[in-house]
């Protein structure tokens, strides 16, 4: 084969930082606080939107993960900042728990200049390259084959790379996740699929319209190893992910996971949910992943409510201080409208 | 100059590119060469591992490229023929074309997807499909469509070298056609039509296929005295409005074809931009040459019955002229 004279053109994707210390890796208890931190900063961020939201400071629709957050913060604590992912429309907790910044964060979900697309993507579509995020995705599944396809870059460049795609359940009877499971397995891709089953695409509960009796099974079909993992339980997810990932990383193909979570609010904010049941969403909201992970902290390193309220009260000053500059912040220039439609 | 088929020059162009630039790989073997198939054997003796042979899943192909595009690479994504590339528009639509948009130019997404469009003689409503028209209403997209083998060899140097997501529209009839590649290998700038024949009496642009119809159209038209100019636009986005205008300035009459649907075609917007924008060189009507509203038919004179032909453009252009 002849060799190409033109040296390797540099990925876009950003060079692995220093690691941080690992909890599970070491009994590290400030690591464990940042899973923490970053689940309560998710929490605290998406609550801010329901308010401005509903006061109708929300152009169109926003779709929240409040109580999602273990299986936010579990995946992505397992990754490394070489790494992408591609996100879904319930899609905030990914951006967030991947480090973007919450005030560029909220300026784009109000479609203001300062926001990652300029105004020109809102809730839907938060792209943020910086932190290996391929973006939130207004599609159903949209971004299964994007990740898929990055996961493809990475075996190209030999970059070590995974790549995680997040999907609700909705996107299981998506052609397009077949598809691509079926792509990732022929050519044993970096990539892991995780289903944040929170019981309802949409406004319809997953049982009925979804056939067969096991979720598994539709990875398993393909040869990929598939599992089903309390997501409400961050140090259960953080686990299986790091599973995943690590056979990604060496070269032993993709993994399914699926997180068995509770959405909090209806499909989108506005939505009266009057499809679920009153004593399910009370058994749902006795699993919080934030109490749940509190209580671990307490019993395993000692951490007390207080350092706990001290982080809540930090981060619901980053978000209002979020709010406040997203609210003040410029709107986009109109008259700029066709800028980035060719790059 | 160096003598090519259509099918050579698009092989050619994927190749120099790949040697040129580590980034492009090949999505999808085919690429609808047929009978010259054992073109593929250059690319592959090359660079065999910077080929992948996906399934049949349209829609996973092309995302796929748009991630692997996003992520670093150049893919060239064949989808094969373009009536099945359909299953693919979510991914060309919602993700390729605005990805640069949506993440306000930090990410964009250079993937060049190909299809074979466009009857090809006994393809029925399933296989005949001219996507183009559907494909032209997207914003960030440039679509590209050669006539010829040396633009052919231009356009796809351009396309992989670009950093917006491409699509070359290369209609079926044209992969065995030769011509002349420049020996400079040299991209062809996208968004520049190019005149095929020079004439002062009327402009016709044409696309793609149908640029060597309105050649035989002019022949025909010059034994009658009158003196055609042949635009080809060549990229159909972003459309190179202002030599179309400058064309119709100087020749004060126009007709477009093309061979999809009439309905919602390029032609039909390239004739509606020259009625806003260049009315006053007009001395007629602007005539549109394109195809029925109904989908292609499988029988051969049915077929034959609805495509755009040289007679039919002659036409066209008589009924621009003054009556004798």
């Amino acid at each position: 084969m002849a060799k190409s004279k033109k040296p390797a053109a540099k990925s876009k994707i950003p060079a692995p930082k220093p690691r941080k210390p690992q909890p599970g890796t070491r009994q590290d208890s400030a690591a464990f606080l940042a899973i923490y931190r970053q689940m309560a900063l998710i929490r605290a961020f998406e609550e801010a939107v329901r308010s401005l939201a509903t006061s109708g400071l929300v152009p169109g629709l926003v779709h929240l993960c409040s109580g999602q957050e273990a299986t936010n913060v579990g995946v992505i604590s397992a990754l490394e900042p070489r790494d992408i992912i591609a996100s879904h429309h319930r899609g905030h907790g990914h951006c967030l728990a991947r480090g973007a910044e919450p005030n560029l964060l909220l300026a784009e979900i109000l479609g203001k200049a300062a926001g990652y697309g300029g105004g020109r993507s809102g809730s839907m579509h938060v792209i943020d390259l910086e932190h290996g995020n391929l973006g939130t995705n207004g599609i159903v599944g949209g971004g299964i084959p994007l990740a898929c396809g990055a996961a493809l870059t990475a075996r190209a460049r030999n970059s070590g790379a995974v790549s995680v795609c997040f999907f609700g359940d909705g996107a299981l009877n998506q052609g397009l996740l077949h598809e691509c499971m079926n792509m990732a397995a022929i050519w044993k891709l970096a990539v892991v699929f995780v289903c944040e089953n929170n019981g309802y695409g949409e406004f319809t509960a997953i049982d009925d319209v979804t056939a067969g009796d096991s979720i598994p099974a539709r990875g398993e079909v393909f040869g990929i190893p598939s599992k089903t993992i309390d997501g409400m339980d961050v140090l259960a997810v953080r686990k299986a992910a790091l599973a995943a990932v690590t056979k990604a990383r060496k070269g032993g193909g993709p993994s399914f996971l699926i997180c068995n979570t509770w959405r909090y609010g209806g499909h989108h904010v506005g939505d009266k949910q009057d499809y679920k049941d009153d004593a399910e969403a009370k058994a749902w909201r006795a699993k919080d992943p934030l109490p749940r992970f509190a209580a671990w902290l307490a019993k395993h390193h000692g951490i007390g409510a207080r350092k706990l309220s001290n982080i809540d009260q930090t981060v619901a000053a980053q978000v209002a201080s979020a709010v406040d500059a997203a609210r003040r912040a410029p709107e986009p220039d109109s008259s700029a409208l066709d800028r980035h439609v060719y790059g | 100059m160096t003598k090519m088929s259509h099918a050579e020059a698009l092989v050619t162009a994927i190749i120099d590119s790949m040697a040129q630039d580590e980034r492009v790989y090949l999505f999808g073997r085919p690429l609808g060469l047929g009978p010259q198939r054992a073109l593929m054997s250059r690319l592959t003796d090359r660079f065999d591992e910077r080929v992948f042979d996906p399934p049949t899943c349209e829609a996973g192909n092309a995302a796929v490229g748009v991630g692997a595009a996003m992520a670093g690479l150049r893919p060239f994504v064949d989808l094969s023929t373009g009536s099945f590339s359909f299953l693919a528009f979510s991914q060309i639509i919602n993700e390729a074309a605005v990805s640069n948009y949506m993440s306000a130019g930090k990410l964009p997404a250079p993937v060049t997807f190909h299809c074979l469009e466009g009857a090809r003689g006994g393809g029925a409503p399933q296989h005949s499909q001219n996507i183009h028209g559907f494909i032209w209403n997207t914003a960030g997209l440039e679509i590209l469509a050669p006539s010829n083998p040396g633009d052919m060899y231009g356009l796809v140097r351009a396309a992989l070298a670009s950093n917006n997501p491409t699509f070359i529209m290369n209609h079926a009839k044209l992969m065995a056609l030769e011509g002349d590649v420049a020996d400079d290998r040299k991209p062809i700038p996208i968004g520049k039509a190019d005149i095929k024949r020079r004439g002062k009496d009327v402009t016709i642009v044409a696309i793609s296929l149908m640029v060597h119809d309105a050649m035989a159209a002019a022949e025909t038209l010059a034994r009658e005295g009158v003196d055609v100019e042949v635009l080809d636009p060549r990229t159909l986005a972003p459309l190179d409005e202002d030599s179309i205008l400058a064309s119709v300035a100087r020749t004060g009459r126009l007709v477009v074809v093309d061979e999809t649907n009439m309905q919602g075609s390029v032609a039909s917007g390239i004739a509606g931009m020259v009625a806003e924008r260049g009315f006053q060189s007009l001395k007629a009507p602007v005539q549109r040459v394109a195809r029925p509203d109904t989908p292609v038919p499988f029988s051969a004179p049915m077929e034959a019955f609805l495509l755009p032909t040289a007679a039919k453009i002659a036409d066209a252009v008589r009924r621009t002229l003054p009556k004798a």
